[in-house]
């Protein structure tokens, strides 16, 4: 038997190798198609960068554009009889350099012998122009066009982002494998998050090579080809002349500005201060300027109005007033006395309604009306009732878009913090808490923590009377698109519409008579807004003002942060108030304000 | 009668001869696959795969020495042990080992790196041989095939997690001596019908045909044989069976297997569909063969393998070098040789008395065998891209090292079939 098992194993052995000679030979000798294949096709593929998308502001003007750039190869196979000298010239180079540059490049991964490696990066028009009749003395060197991002205004850096080589990890992340190493990539803002619509596709062209690499026409006809197809070209919100006034009045500050539209949720202008010029991150000394920018202390690279997260400040009592409102248990006629015994007030007055309360920014006023919210003696025991009412407020809380990303199309949102009943048995350990514990949430302190963005796009709930649209800073997706479905939906707070008129009415007051008359008020515009001055210790405060107008039908609601400037009534309100009038107006008519915020001496 | 006693004097020469002609034409082809005529490098550069390959060789000339030098008891008494010492390296790279192309299988020491899995190889086959080499084994016994089938998976296992697949699979081959030592063939046949239902399944895209295909062999065997219902019932189940192998084609290919694996399967079946994209290996490397024409382009001469058209060109695909500048007769010359060293092992392991050296060496010639059927079947288009080199031709220090400890533990044992005593 095992004669026979041994003769099946010999039998296998040779019946494979059988099949091999026999699909050899047909291969080898009786069909030609691989030998022709083989002498007079070289398959080469040569890849077609698109065009990355333009971005354009909301009226048509170019923001970010293309220019391009040109890298001279070197494939090192047919480079022969070289004149160092001569090219050292040329190039501007020393020997040395072009000794140093040939050993670098030489290491890199990918190189190659026999294609072309990127020698020189990014040479100048004017260098191309001086070097390119000469090229043909260096035969194997060769100039390899690709495009870079410009950008017409120095402006907005941040909320553009920026665009460079892919970076390893990137590539790893990208399971789809549509990058390759020296990919350029979006790496944040505006570029980042439509990264997919502004690459575009990559188009490849087949090319057949002989042995010596003369090309001999299309891999089968062009039927594998494909065209590079553009980017699709993106229409922001942003006005951006208004953006760069904002940018000029932020100038030596750090701070921010959001302004939105509130009928829409499209963001007129996003300020971030300190900031840099875009264009320092494009082109040839990217990696110098990014490393001098990244290390500067003001830290130009956070985006201030999405990620910094601030306490709330005054501003909040508005939405305590909101909730209060809804809850029931205050109308716009409850008196509470200024009892500065349990919390510090400021400011002459001594026992006003809901209206005055806010125009004056009453802590104890909104100490108790907090605790008319949360204590609303549902149960008997103080403790859980706390609780019931905490757990209530943070839902209306919510409903405003606070204590979340509110999701827009930029990366990198912080989510600010409200604090919730969950939290505040981690916070105390699962002891008991009550009122007493928490009440400096009541006057936004404390635990609480907004962005601006969520502070304008609060603007712009009250200005539309209880609902808001995503703030976003794309409109349209190609020229007569439009903007991501989600930007197009209503969100509601869960406050009835009718209780935002007190609101109304209330920061109406503040820029009339209250504590932003002085440098917010406008002579023709009914503007809306509330002073915040948040404490920083042991730093001076931040200065806040969010604002819209004109009272009816609102064009533009304004969140301000100034750092380390005092009073939000000082630099924040009279930025706020100028942005509202360069964009209603055109111009300021009122230049010793616009004077006084560029002078930026607030303390 | 001094002479006859000397080792030398008893081993194989023809193996040996075999062996090391395989060795030299593949340090040659190796030169020829990274050949670049214009850079005038040197076949003993070791900046160059030939000439690191060289410092292999010599290596492996040590490691004969030495296996030969041992006692021949040794590799029989110590054979767990060495399964277990390899194991435990296998679980250690797995832990402190390199990622290389997607597998965490290289040890990295100095300029070198070691893949442990090159030499689960002959340790597996130490142990099984050992197992099988115990008196009172039986093939038929349930537990027996337990253990044995428990000594295989774990490599495959543990190389499995390395995310070495071809390496795995190469464990499969195992049933071809376990079939020799008695298996029933029932097995094998079954591994057939599956792999033609399996390559059906691919080939046959609408598999209603498939299924009208086996509702019409069931019907027809259950008219034409004999109608006793125990049979009707075991034609019916083969057929759910097999319709159930199909449906679990179609799962394995689409959820279990990675994308890189599946281009492979189809690149196999359908290499034109995309010749620059997942069929562009198999597409560069059959151009390659293929230009060859019947007497090659000559040493040193060939365009396709020079131009970085076909990848792994010095490892995977170096018989793309042989059946370009060497043609027809350079592959059958090359496809004898192993044919030969194949079957002489064969002979050797038939003549002898002990069963361990017996198992020892059917699973040498098996192993062999695989690699060499895979390598060169995925080379011109026969089987799925897999990682496997060719055996002591392809490049690499691991791979030439692990043959021959594989082959040279062997000749070691074959050498002192007089002296022991059959059990």
């Amino acid at each position: 038997m095992n004669d026979s098992r041994k003769n099946v194993i010999q039998l296998i052995v040779i019946v494979v190798a059988m099949i091999f000679l026999i699909k050899l030979f047909s291969i080898q000798v009786l069909d030609d198609k691989y030998a022709q294949a083989a002498t007079s096709n070289i398959i080469h593929r040569i890849v077609e960068y698109p065009y990355r998308g333009l971005i354009y502001d909301r009226n048509g003007k170019l923001i970010v554009y293309n220019t391009p750039q040109y890298d001279l190869t070197v494939t090192p196979k047919e480079v022969t009889r070289l004149d160092t000298i001569h090219f050292c010239e040329l190039f501007n180079i020393t020997p040395k350099e072009f000794k140093a540059k040939y050993e670098k490049m030489s290491k890199t991964k990918g190189f190659s012998y026999v294609k072309p490696n990127t020698f020189i990066k990014q040479l100048s028009n004017t260098d191309l122009a001086r070097v390119e009749d000469y090229l043909v003395d260096f035969p194997g060197f060769d100039i390899q066009a690709r495009t870079t991002r410009a950008y017409a205004y120095p402006v907005m850096a941040n909320a553009l982002g920026y665009v460079s080589e892919i970076n390893q990890r990137q590539l790893d992340r990208d399971t789809l494998n549509y990058y390759r190493q020296g990919d350029y990539i979006g790496q944040s803002g505006i570029e980042a998050f439509y990264e997919k619509q502004l690459r575009g596709k990559r188009g490849v062209k087949f090319k057949i090579r002989n042995v010596r690499g003369i090309e001999k026409g299309d891999f089968e006809g062009g039927k594998y080809d494909t065209l590079a197809i553009a980017g699709e070209n993106l229409i922001t919100t942003v006005d951006i002349d208004l953006q760069r006034y904002g940018e000029e009045l932020m100038e030596g500050k750090a701070g921010s500005i959001v302004a939105i539209e509130p009928a829409s949720g499209e963001i007129l202008s996003i300020v971030s201060g300190p900031s840099y010029d875009p264009s320092r991150l494009t082109g040839k000394n990217y990696s110098t300027n990014f490393a001098t920018i990244s290390a500067d202390t003001l830290k130009p690279l956070f985006n201030r109005p999405l990620m910094a997260q601030y306490r709330p400040g005054s501003i909040f009592k508005i939405v305590q007033a909101m909730v209060a409102l809804e809850e029931g248990v205050v109308n716009r006629h409850t008196r509470i006395a200024c009892n500065r015994g349990i919390i510090g007030c400021h400011g002459p007055h001594s026992f006003e309604d809901l209206v005055g309360a806010i125009k004056h920014s009453c802590n104890p006023y909104f100490y108790t009306v907090m605790k008319r919210v949360v204590n609303q003696e549902i149960s008997q025991d103080t403790y859980e009732d706390t609780r019931i009412g905490l757990a209530k407020w943070h839902k209306h809380i919510e409903s405003f878009g606070l204590g979340s990303p509110l999701g827009i199309d930029l990366p990198n949102e912080k989510s600010g913090m409200v604090p919730s009943v969950s939290y505040y048995d981690r916070a105390y350990n699962n002891r008991l808490w009550k009122y007493s514990n928490i009440y400096s949430i009541a006057i936004g302190e404390g635990e609480n923590l907004v962005v601006p963005l969520q502070m304008a796009n609060f603007a712009a709930t009250v200005a539309n009377r209880g609902f808001y649209y995503i703030p976003h800073l794309i409109r349209s997706v190609g020229e007569t698109g439009q903007p991501l479905p989600k930007y197009t939906k209503k969100h509601y707070t869960s406050v009835s519409p009718e209780h935002f008129d007190i609101a109304v009415e209330a920061m109406a007051k503040v820029v009339e008579s209250g504590t932003g008359q002085y440098r917010a008020k406008l002579k023709d515009i009914a503007v809306c807004g509330k002073t915040g001055t948040v404490q920083n210790d042991p730093l001076p405060d931040h200065s806040v003002f969010i604002a819209f107008a004109p009272r009816d039908n609102p064009q533009i609601a304004v969140s301000v942060y100034v750092e380390d400037a005092g009073q939000g009534a000082r630099a924040a309100a009279s930025i706020a108030s100028l942005m509202i009038e360069k964009y209603l107006l055109g111009e300021t008519q009122r230049p010793h304000i616009e004077a006084y915020v560029k002078k930026g001496e607030f303390l | 009668m001094r002479r006859s006693d000397s080792i030398v004097s008893k081993l194989d020469w023809v193996t040996i001869l075999l062996f090391f002609l395989i060795v030299i034409l593949g340090w040659l082809n190796i030169y020829a696959a990274v050949y670049d005529e214009s850079a005038a490098q040197n076949i003993f550069s070791t900046t160059l795969n030939s000439g690191r390959q060289l410092i292999f060789i010599a290596a492996s000339v040590v490691l004969i020495i030495t296996i030969l030098v041992v006692d021949f008891k040794f590799y029989d008494t110590f054979g767990y042990f060495i399964f277990g010492g390899i194991m435990f390296l296998l679980i250690f790279v797995l832990v402190f080992g390199r990622e290389v192309a997607g597998s965490k299988s290289w040890f990295e020491i100095g300029a070198f790196r070691l893949q442990p899995s090159e030499f689960a190889k002959f340790a597996t086959a130490l142990a099984v041989s050992k197992f099988i080499g115990t008196s009172g084994f039986r093939m038929d016994n349930m537990k027996n095939q337990v253990v044995l089938f428990g000594i295989i998976g774990l490599p495959v296992i543990l190389i499995m997690l390395q995310g070495d697949t071809g390496t795995a699979m190469v464990y499969s081959i195992f049933l071809f001596v376990f079939f020799r030592e008695g298996m029933s063939p029932m097995l094998l046949l079954l591994g057939a019908a599956a792999s033609v239902i399996f390559i059906l399944t691919l080939l046959v895209p609408n598999h209603l045909y498939l299924y009208i295909g086996i509702v019409s062999i069931a019907g027809l065997v259950i008219f034409f044989g004999k109608r006793t219902p125990k049979r009707i019932v075991l034609v019916i189940a083969g057929a759910l069976l097999v319709t159930g192998v199909i449906k679990s084609v179609d799962y394995v290919i689409s959820d279990v297997l990675k994308p890189h694996q599946q281009n492979r399967i189809k690149a196999l079946i359908n290499p034109d569909a995309d010749p620059l994209g997942y069929g562009w290996n198999v597409t560069q490397s059959k151009i390659a063969i293929g230009s060859g024409g019947f007497s090659g382009k000559g040493f040193l001469k060939g365009t396709q393998t020079k131009f970085d058209f076909v990848p792994e060109q010095s490892t995977d695909f170096i018989f793309c070098t042989i059946g370009e500048e060497h043609g027809w007769i350079g592959s059958l010359i090359l496809i004898s040789l192993f044919v030969t060293l194949l079957l002489r092992l064969i002979f050797i392991a038939e003549r002898q008395k002990w069963r361990f050296a017996r198992v020892y060496g059917y699973s040498v010639a098996c192993i062999l065998f695989f690699h060499f059927a895979v390598n060169i079947g995925m080379t011109i288009g026969l089987f799925p891209v897999i990682g496997i080199p060719l055996p002591m031709f392809s490049y690499g220090g691991s791979s030439l090292i692990g043959f021959t400890i594989l082959i040279f533990i062997f000749l070691k044992l074959d050498a002192h079939r007089m002296q022991v005593l059959i059990r």
